[in-house]
């Protein structure tokens, strides 16, 4: 590709007129549409194309009968508990393994009733072996459970929890047809306005939406809810005895959940795990997305920490490392949560009288609900889910368990494997042909892709020189910098600000992405585009380095319908200047409205070339990308 | 959530004589007549941990506080007794149930302890870091603002008000600097290579050291082994691990190694390095990543691990109860500002019987059968079960435990009365303790003394 590439399309800098901070008259929007259909020409996919790739249910069949493998279930689950001794110890009087002395206290205990002993101190004869390396323990109290629970294997109270409802079952199933069928009749009904509604304030806040652009996003979405009905349909078929995982699942919100639909986030609230209070002064134009007050969070959820059950305690972390802000960036949290459901799916048994493929899609989609809550998934996150529950789905219903597992949690190592690190390298190797002796590169914030490569060049004895540029509040790039100076690289740190001067002596610009969208742009952390059109202005080829796993069919033309919200306290206090105080007191105004956006997007005319693991293409190859991808991939 | 909770009940202490007994060992001092280990065991169940391990030293001890939790938390909680031997401290009772740890994380709780701070924030804290050890601190509780205020006999109490010294990063999140009680009189060492590798510390003596700790098991169960001279959690596994964290022995590292799978090529090694350097670059480091990094930005093999802190709200409550001033102000507390520590099972009987032109001002408790005679006055006191009170009696500022005959005329002002004692007529006691079945003889006048039976 020609590096100083005369201006193909961009005879005007596209300055989006979208009102940022009054709230927008309504007759603007009649005016905006026609100026905003002609400049950007997106190869949207056309419809067919879309079903060609979307789930559209298919995947799932529809009512699988569980095999016959129960009977080794039970002889796998009874052999681990033969393996965690004290754990069935701590649980039942019926297998106590206290040495002998202890033996007619044990006795004395009538299996999974009350505990007769130890009312009087006499009847306490182990207490006696009080020498310090031999001291033994002696049980005063003992939970009245009930008598199935001793023969769990994975021990954590989660069991304990989910199988009571088992004895609900028979009271659920009496639900009469006609009131199954009237119950579907409402939950339809509610979608499909729901959906209209969507799409509505969707258009409304963007209002830039062509109608080309609105099929796609819809059918994308629709396909997704399909694919959640018909699982919840098939589960709701086989019997009522998904106790609150079905429940979490079912009203799990939609990733992209409108926000400014008061109805669906009341029910959000409901159901959520995280307490969040909303912020009072919610900026107009991003109601549509979620804004709560930041810093109650954490507190909120750091109490409960031993009452949720149902979560898997690596799920719980890494959770709560997304909520602090401790692990962040595309493929650090993508990785981390890979690796946490992998210990969750370890550590996994299938409840009696449910099959492992529909459970753990359940309970997977419950883990995926707290970590939305936490902080919404990233697009690569959400890529990445698809795989998993994909991967579930096609599981061979003839697996026994342990194989099941070892098999998920297989393909969870190659996905990492593959689609992070080998393209990474992939991805690293075609990008350092692009950088010569002499150049100067910039790079705005920390992607570790760019990292990788710098630190590759410099390796092979390139000589370069690295602008990193940087902005409030995160200061990612003096992480990145530091990395960067330690190796021996010559650098140059400046803000974003200051961008525009940088620029002339800038032979490249190097960019990390968040995500590419299927009509060629980049979505990534906020200051990207800025930096690219300042790139573009100045005959700057701008690449960007995105894992293929990135991609997404979206087609997003600005950053409002679909972004994230930082803590406004962020950028209104400066750290570590106490002095710069002016907007104290001033916060909770009516009239100030504090924004703070994670992600913007970058449209494909400022980008020169996207670098990924299949090359090195033109912004306009990306659907080509997505299409490719999907069918080799992820519906495989 | 793979957390084992030990509960360290104690047994008695010389702190608190004359108030525990060898048959009122410390853990089942009432509290407003409610054992003092309820309260630890009540919120524990709160939090849904449900499986305890209460360790009590002494056998005696053991059995009542036994016998008292399987009356109390029968279907409810599943505990554990362990017995220890007396003065083996805090370490030692550890190490002797050692073996029965097994869980990831062990959550090791003084019996002591008053507090309404959820144990699951310290718990997340400590996975959210992944840290070695975490503690809670809480600010130090305003001792002692009675009238009476603490004088004379409570020189003892008074010495050994524990005084911290708290170290912490600046972003109070690590501990970087411990001495408590006897340490203070010395020079405060501080390693200069964590002061070095952090750059700033915040010196605190507000805080106090809760006796709430998360321990790592694997961390926790080889400093036991290792250092078998280690009495005091508190005084000297909790400083050991933070004067080490930055050269923290291969010892506390040996676990992530160990559970790396037996069958690797060299290729997924390659990947496991990647994939924690990418999660390690995501994140922002902590002092510990940057110390132990090489110049050249390679992850070295210094070992670190880390000691975070859980610093509890000052609107939450948070006391010990080490002491016999404490106890007064716990008591005064939890009828007072703190009712709603108070457990739901402990809701006062059917009331009392009074006397004519009886009253009893607010923040009182009275415990069921208790009798009154005629024109009594009771302020903000505790008065236990089944206890006779005679007439034109005064009981201010006081714990009057059960079974306790008072006569007639009575003054009885910051005092602490334990069980079974008789007072006769015209007693007067000001600030004193009585202890169990101790008889007062009429007329007599105390004041800031400490009354028992003589040991046999």
């Amino acid at each position: 590709m020609d590096p100083r590439r005369t201006a193909r399309t961009v005879s005007d800098p596209k300055v989006r007129q979208v009102g940022f901070f009054t709230p927008a008259p309504p007759e603007r929007s009649i005016s905006d549409p026609p100026r905003f259909q002609d400049p950007i020409q997106p190869p949207s996919p056309s419809p067919t194309q879309v079903n060609d790739h979307s789930p559209s249910g298919n995947s799932l069949s529809p009512v699988m009968i569980p095999p016959a493998h129960h009977h080794s279930d039970n002889f796998l689950r009874t052999a681990l508990q033969v393996t965690s001794p004290t754990k069935a110890f701590s649980y039942s009087a019926k297998t106590v393994t206290i040495p002998p002395e202890n033996e007619d206290v044990a006795s004395s205990f009538s299996p999974g009733r009350k505990v007769v002993s130890a009312k009087s101190p006499s009847s306490f004869p182990g207490v006696k072996a009080s020498s310090v390396p031999a001291s033994e323990l002696t049980t005063v109290s003992v939970v009245n459970l009930p008598p199935g629970i001793s023969e769990k294997a994975g021990g954590a109270s989660v069991e304990v929890q989910n199988d009571r409802p088992v004895s609900a079952k028979t009271l659920k199933e009496k639900t009469s047809k006609a009131e199954r069928r009237a119950l579907q009749e409402a939950q339809r009904a509610a979608k499909a306005a729901a959906k209209a509604e969507g799409t509505k304030a969707s258009s409304a806040a963007s209002k830039v939406v062509t109608s080309a652009n609105t099929k796609p996003s819809k059918a994308a979405k629709s396909s997704s809810q399909k694919n959640d009905g018909s699982q919840v349909a098939a589960s709701e078929k086989k019997g009522g005895d998904r106790a609150p995982e079905k429940d979490r699942k079912k009203d799990a919100p939609h990733p992209r959940m409108q926000y400014d639909d008061k109805s669906r986030v009341e029910k959000a609230k409901k159901r959520a795990v995280v307490k969040q209070t909303e912020a009072r002064n919610r900026v107009e134009l991003f109601r549509h997305l979620p804004q709560y007050e930041h810093g109650t969070q954490l507190p909120d959820l750091e109490t409960k920490f031993f009452e949720l059950d149902p979560m898997h305690p690596a799920v719980y972390k890494v959770g709560l490392q997304y909520l602090s802000g401790d692990i962040r960036g595309g493929n650090a949290r993508c990785i981390a949560m890979f690796q946490a459901f992998k210990e969750a799916i370890k550590d996994y048994s299938t409840p009696p009288e449910k099959t492992l493929i529909r459970d753990l899609t359940a309970r997977i989609s419950s883990y995926v609900s707290f970590l939305i809550e936490c902080r919404p998934l990233s697009i690569s996150m959400g890529n990445a889910i698809k795989f998993l529950k994909n991967r579930i789905a096609k599981l061979p219903l003839a697996l026994s368990e342990s194989e099941a597992k070892s098999t998920l949690m297989l393909d969870i190592d190659r996905f990492i494997n593959e689609k992070i690190i080998l393209s990474e390298k992939v991805i690293v190797k075609h990008a350092v042909t692009k950088i010569q002796d002499g150049d100067v590169l910039l790079t705005y914030g920390a992607s570790s892709v760019v990292e990788m490569i710098l630190l590759h060049a410099h390796e092979l004895g390139k000589h370069f020189h690295v602008v990193v540029v940087d902005s409030r509040p995160k200061l990612e790039g003096q992480l990145l910098l530091r990395r960067l100076v330690r190796k021996g690289l010559s650098c140059t740190y400046t803000h974003v600000n200051a961008v525009s001067c940088i620029m002339q002596d800038v032979t490249r610009v190097f960019l990390g992405a968040s995500s590419v969208l299927s009509n060629g742009t980049v979505y990534s952390r906020v200051g990207t585009a800025c930096v690219a059109m300042v790139a573009h202005a100045f005959r700057v080829p701008v690449l960007v380095c995105c894992e293929a796993y990135k991609f997404h069919e979206r087609v997003q033309l600005d950053s409002i319908c679909f972004n994230e919200l930082g803590n406004p306290d962020a950028i209104s206090k400066v750290q570590g200047r106490e002095e710069i105080n002016y907007l104290d007191g001033l916060v909770n105004q009516e009239n100030l409205q504090l924004l703070n956006l994670i992600y913007d997007a970058t449209p494909s005319d400022y980008v020169s070339m996207i670098i990924t693991d299949y090359g090195m293409i033109p912004p306009t190859s990306v659907p080509v990308i997505v299409r490719e991808y999907r069918r080799d991939h992820l519906w495989s | 959530m793979d957390f084992q909770v030990v509960v360290l009940a104690g047994g008695n202490s010389k702190n608190l004589t004359p108030l525990v007994s060898k048959e009122l060992p410390k853990p089942l001092l009432p509290v407003a007549n409610c054992p003092v280990l309820n309260y630890v065991l009540h919120q524990l169940e709160q939090s849904n941990l449900k499986d305890l391990i209460v360790v009590v030293e002494g056998e005696d001890a053991a059995l009542l506080v036994g016998a008292w939790i399987s009356g109390t938390f029968i279907d409810r909680l599943h505990v554990e007794i362990a017995a220890v031997p007396e003065d083996i401290g805090t370490a030692g009772a550890l190490r002797a149930i050692s073996h029965h740890l097994t869980a990831k994380d062990i959550l090791v709780v003084s019996g002591d302890l008053v507090s309404d701070v959820p144990p699951g924030a310290l718990a997340a804290t400590h996975r959210r870091h992944d840290a070695a050890v975490t503690t809670m601190l809480c600010s130090i509780p305003v001792s002692g603002p009675l009238e009476s205020g603490s004088s004379g006999g409570k020189d003892k109490a008074k010495k050994l008000g524990r005084y911290n010294i708290i170290g912490l990063d600046p972003s109070k999140q690590f501990l970087l600097h411990i001495a408590t009680g006897a340490e203070i009189e010395k020079d405060a060492r501080i390693s200069k290579r964590i002061l070095h590798a952090v750059g700033q510390m915040e010196m605190r003596s507000d805080l106090m050291d809760a006796h709430m700790y998360a321990f790592k098991r694997s961390v926790l169960q080889e400093v036991l082994d290792v250092k078998d001279t280690f009495q005091s959690l508190k005084e000297d596994v909790l400083p050991y691990l933070v004067r080490s964290q930055l050269k923290s022995e291969a010892l506390l590292n040996r676990t992530p190694q160990g559970e790396e799978n037996s069958t690797e090529k060299v290729s997924s090694q390659n990947n496991q390095a990647f994939i924690s350097r990418i999660l390690a670059n995501a994140s922002t480091p902590s002092f510990h990543g940057i110390y132990s990094e090489n110049p050249d930005g390679s992850s070295s093999t210094r070992k670190t691990h880390k000691c975070c802190v859980y610093i509890a709200s000052s609107s939450s409550y948070c006391v010990r109860l080490n002491s016999i001033q404490a106890f007064m102000d716990i008591n005064r507390d939890v009828t007072g500002d703190a009712d709603h520590l108070l457990s739901p099972n402990n809701i006062i009987g059917p009331s009392p019987k009074l006397g004519t032109k009886t009253t009893v001002g607010p923040n009182c408790r009275l415990g069921e059968g208790s009798e009154m005679g005629d024109k009594c006055q009771v302020k903000r006191s505790i008065i236990g079960r089944h206890c006779r009170i005679g007439s034109h009696v005064k009981v201010v500022n006081s714990v009057v435990m059960n079974h306790v005959t008072i006569g007639d005329g009575c003054i009885i002002q910051g005092s602490v009365i334990c069980s079974n004692v008789q007072l006769q007529e015209r007693v007067e006691l000001k600030d004193c303790q009585v202890g169990a079945g101790f008889v007062v003889t009429a007329g007599s006048e105390y004041k800031a003394e400490s009354l028992a039976k003589k040991e046999k």
